[in-house]
């Protein structure tokens, strides 16, 4: 049944988080929509309840008291909504139970594996492992590693259509001998989607029918020169509502409630809300989510390759600031996280600290020191999350590329990675230590950081994890969801301008000049290796002089007039170039780092 | 939210203990309600199934795949020995024949026309479950498991590496601010559960795997120490299947840390006795925590009532987990309800300790622990 979006005007949202159920209430008011009311309770998946409605009608309930709506008819949510009873539309997104957990098998690696793990990851899965023919495994270690790992679902392409069925007949051979069992319960067969060459299907059907729930889609690589991840993401979605979903603990009752759009999985909203902004605002956009046990990164990049607008989502499932903080230390190095302490420091301290923080997760820094480390850390978990996005997030590998002559002299092999941190416009910042960060100048340093932006770049952070529940929403109704997006959940920080290249310290590096609304003049020149900051809460149009050997886009020291957008911190100026070069010797970094948090005030004195 | 503080970790001389005992594929439950097990019975039984050998027979006999049906000598589910012949070329007239082996013994499970691959499965791996600690078999779900019971004393460390065991408790420190040295394990702690006191290091761990003691628990190790122990940084605090040659128990954390008073008070007044000893630790998702279980055979038990924690009040006994006042302990002494503003200048919800010494101090409700009783 397809939803009027004209005629919902009260929203009811849940996202069943592993810990927290939160409920938020869209309202229709003086021609805009907005998020008027929030309520949260824990989510109920485990014992004792074991029914993830629970938390829901818990939350719901805390919606209606502070709201004074009533939503509620027993466990009912009343629809549609009438003065102040009910609601128009309720929906969900969940990534209670650990989310969804994938196997993806491709032929080739780089190819059509690289693909169907986009598809996965892009649909909000977790992609335990990718097996392909050439993937440097024996057949039984490939086998084994199905069996150990116990997916949620295996996702299997392979093959262009029309090519080779050899290789592709091989991996269903595997996944049949490992005869695999889905991670809850033995009372159902794994799900396995196959979105490969489509001379293979009867194939397929013979070797996996018996043994698997299988389900046939399109080729998500049907040419080398296309992906076709849709159907696979959509078919993944499904299977997840139907297999894995109702399998956990109340969701019959959950999907019932929200009968009328699917329940997503909680970062495949996530991925659809950034891709709704970018579509809106014509804009490349990055966005991170840095949780406990995972960190996501969104994004979406024009392809010059294919002249679209792609998106790719990551996630780094062993990367997180409690949880597997201890992962951040094993995959970044001591010393990478020992370069973000601003004082003196014993690396065996910080190391059993970071320990303490994982066996005791739910602490929090009490001390000035603390939150310094804790930030620290961060900055590598974010940093390392960033270069495995990069890694994903690439053109098509395998494809021929026509060039002209223009291309002659930015010649880009394919594969290559799609972001470009020059062209990025938006970085969108979520999870406890961005989002509530004790400055929101520090949030922004973080990201800085770590994710080193180039030119000019708008910064802001989603401060109370709507995204979710607004991504789920932009499938019925995107305008609603992006007003809401921008007016409610985005806290806008401000701007920062970065440029490219390396100058000797104290050099001239940038030139600022805008006026302000009320006809201030502000000029401000910036040396290389200086920090600065300026508050700034409006928008203003800026003409921006980089110095010799200095870019901000138009090339090495040429001019640009840019539009800078102010926030809460306002305007950060980045003189330390790009890539960013932290001094190796302890008392230079101390000096430099502390240097920089007191240029822009991150820290008290 | 109203428990913005860790629930402790249970140090308990008298509870009920319960433990499932599950198998990982449905099979056979060998004992029934009622009966006494000890740690070391096995309580139930099945085979998982064998592993699978692809054998590439086009590739090894130069056949094409949709050949390679004519040519086996064996049928689907036929047993096959390590060595034995399964596939052979036809040759010329009878000459120059080229045979395919089998790589191991098991059954012919596959044989593929369109990849030319065979696969063979090797015979089942028998899996048995033991009862890990002594008691009576309460509950049996058939063809899954069991569950034993037994009274006794149960203490949970905070982190573990390595699985279950058992083995006598022996006291090496003198108390537990004391470090477990490499003299203190002579070779009387073989097969025992050592007891130290706040830290112990690589060296000493060697010692103690070396002179045969089952378990060491202690209250903190440096984290240094541990990487040496596995040979590689720990990522996620998954644990339990390690084999380091014992099973290790920290009850406080990382770096020298003095056991709890209440905690090596126990273990001392159970000096001899068996106890069960498990390092898995899972952090993420359904917690669970290292244990020591000492079950008590029944006239030990005495009539004291075993207590469910309650929440946190004034009054309540807690521990500090995090800097700066980490592992100090104390007695709440205010709960205000508006949320403060820490050094950090972050805003939670606090409590006022009373320490020990008399010494007060404010700390994030989040950074404390309930001391259960």
């Amino acid at each position: 049944m397809a939803v009027d979006p004209n005629k919902l005007k009260v929203i009811l949202v849940t996202d069943c988080g592993s810990t927290t159920t939160k409920a938020i209430l869209i309202e229709y008011q003086n021609g805009e929509y907005r998020q008027t009311t929030r309520g949260e309770a824990p989510t109920t998946v485990e014992k004792p309840f074991e029914d993830v409605t629970k938390g829901v009608l818990n939350s719901v309930r805390e919606v209606e008291e502070l709201s004074g709506r009533k939503i509620l008819n027993g466990d009912d949510i009343i629809t549609p909504a009438d003065g102040l009873t009910g609601v128009d539309i309720y929906m969900s997104t969940s990534s209670a139970g650990g989310g969804l957990q994938m196997m993806v098998a491709g032929v080739v690696k780089s190819m059509t594996g690289e693909s169907a793990a986009r598809a996965a990851l892009g649909a909000g899965a977790i992609v335990m492992d990718v097996l392909a023919s050439n993937d440097g495994r024996l057949p039984h270690q490939r086998i084994e590693r199905i069996r150990h790992l116990r997916p949620d679902m295996i996702l299997l392409s392979g093959g262009i259509d029309g090519g080779t069925i050899t290789h592709v007949a091989e991996m269903a051979e595997l996944i049949a001998a490992a005869d695999p069992k889905p991670r809850f319960g033995t009372s159902y067969r794994l799900p396995v989607i196959y979105a490969g060459n489509k001379d293979a299907r009867e194939i397929i059907t013979k070797t996996l029918e018996a043994k698997t729930a299988l389900l046939i889609k399109d080729n998500l690589r049907p040419v080398l020169e296309r992906e076709n991840l849709t159907p696979a993401r959509d078919a993944i979605h499904d299977v997840f509502m139907e297999h894995v979903m109702a399998h956990a603990p109340g969701y019959k009752k959950l999907m019932a409630m929200a009968h009328e759009v699917p329940i997503m999985p909680t970062p495949g909203a996530v991925g659809l809300m950034i891709q709704s902004l970018a579509k809106a605002e014509h804009i490349a956009a990055v966005g991170v989510d840095i949780g406990g046990a995972t960190t996501d990164v969104f994004s979406v990049f024009f392809d010059k390759g294919t002249g679209n607008d792609v998106f790719n989502r990551t996630v780094s499932a062993n990367l997180g600031m409690s949880y597997s903080i201890s992962n951040v230390l094993a995959e970044a190095g001591i010393a990478n996280i020992m370069r973000w302490v601003p004082f003196e420091m014993d690396e065996a301290e910080v190391r059993n600290r970071i320990r303490n923080k994982m066996i005791r997760p739910t602490t929090i820094p009490q001390t000035q020191e603390e939150l310094q480390i804790e930030q620290a850390i961060s900055r590598e978990a974010l940093r390392l999350a960033f270069v495995q996005h990069k890694s994903m997030a690439v053109g098509l590998k395998g494809v021929q590329q026509e060039r002209t002559i223009s291309d002659a002299f930015e010649q880009t092999g394919s594969g290559e990675t799609l972001i470009n941190m020059m062209d990025l416009k938006i970085l969108i910042g979520s999870g406890g230590v961005l989002s509530h960060a004790p400055r929101r100048v520090q949030s922004a340093l973080m990201m800085i950081d770590a994710f080193q932006p180039e030119g000019i770049t708008t910064m802001a952070v989603d401060s109370i994890f709507m995204a979710p529940h607004l991504g789920v929403l932009s499938t019925v109704h995107a305008k609603a969801a992006n007003e809401v997006f921008l007016k409610d959940c985005l806290v806008r920080l401000g701007s920062c301008i970065c440029p490219t290249g390396h100058g000797k310290e104290g050099q001239p590096c940038l030139t600022v000049r805008f006026a302000k609304a009320d006809g201030t003049k502000v000029e401000e020149n910036i040396k290389a290796g200086e920090m600065k900051h300026l508050a700034l809460e409006e928008n203003v149009k800026a003409m921006v002089v980089p110095a010799k050997g200095f870019d901000i886009g138009a090339g090495k020291g040429k001019e640009m007039e840019v539009a800078l957008e102010g926030g809460t911190v306002g305007l950060i100026i980045d003189g330390r170039g790009r890539p960013l070069i932290i001094p190796e010797d302890k008392k230079e970094r101390i000096r430099k780092l502390s240097e920089w948090n007191q240029a822009l005030g991150v820290y008290p004195k | 939210m109203a428990h913005a503080y860790t629930p402790g970790l249970k140090v308990t001389e008298k509870t009920l203990i319960k433990k499932d005992r599950r198998l990982p594929l449905k099979g056979q439950v060998i004992v029934k309600k009622g009966d006494q097990v000890g740690s070391d019975q096995i309580v139930a039984k099945t085979e998982l199934p064998g592993n699978v050998q692809p054998v590439n027979v086009s590739g090894l006999l130069g056949l094409l795949a949709e050949d390679v049906p004519s040519h086996m000598l064996k049928k689907i589910g036929d047993p096959v020995a390590k060595d034995e012949t399964i596939a052979e070329s036809k040759g010329f007239f009878g000459l120059f024949k080229s045979s395919c082996k089998a790589p191991v013994t098991g059954t012919l499970e596959s044989v593929s026309s369109i990849t030319g691959q065979v696969i063979l499965r090797e015979p089942p791996m028998p899996v048995q479950i033991k009862a890990y600690i002594d008691g009576q078999v309460t509950e049996v779900s058939q063809a899954e498991g069991a569950t034993v019971e037994a009274y006794g004393s149960f203490i949970q460390g905070i982190f573990g590496v390595g699985g279950e065991t058992n083995g006598d408790i022996k006291v090496v420190a003198a108390d537990p601010s004391q470090e477990l040295t490499i003299e203190m394990l002579t070779p009387d702690c073989k097969g025992k559960v050592v007891i130290g006191g706040s830290l112990i290091k690589f060296g000493a761990l060697k010692k103690a795997a070396e002179v045969g003691a089952k378990a060491v628990v202690v209250g903190g190790i440096d984290d240094a120490d541990l990487k040496k122990l596995m040979g590689y940084d720990i990522g996620v605090a998954i644990t339990g299947h390690e084999e380091v040659g014992l099973t290790l128990v920290v009850t406080e954390g990382f770096g020298q840390m003095s056991m709890a008073g209440k905690t090596f008070k126990l273990l001392k007044s159970k000096e001899g006795l068996k106890a069960s000893v498990n390092g898995a630790t899972q952090i993420r998702a359904g917690v669970m925590r290292p244990e020591v279980i000492i079950p008590l055979s029944s006239q030990d038990l005495g009539g004291e009532a075993v207590k469910e924690a309650g929440g946190m009040e004034i009054g309540s006994a807690i521990r500090v987990i995090r800097q700066p006042y980490f592992g100090k302990i104390g007695k709440v002494s205010a709960l205000p309800h508006e949320l403060q503003k820490l050094e950090s200048e972050s805003h939670a919800r606090v409590l006022e300790v009373t320490f020990e010494d008399g010494a007060k101090a404010v700390v994030p409700r989040a950074n404390v622990e309930l001391i259960e009783d």
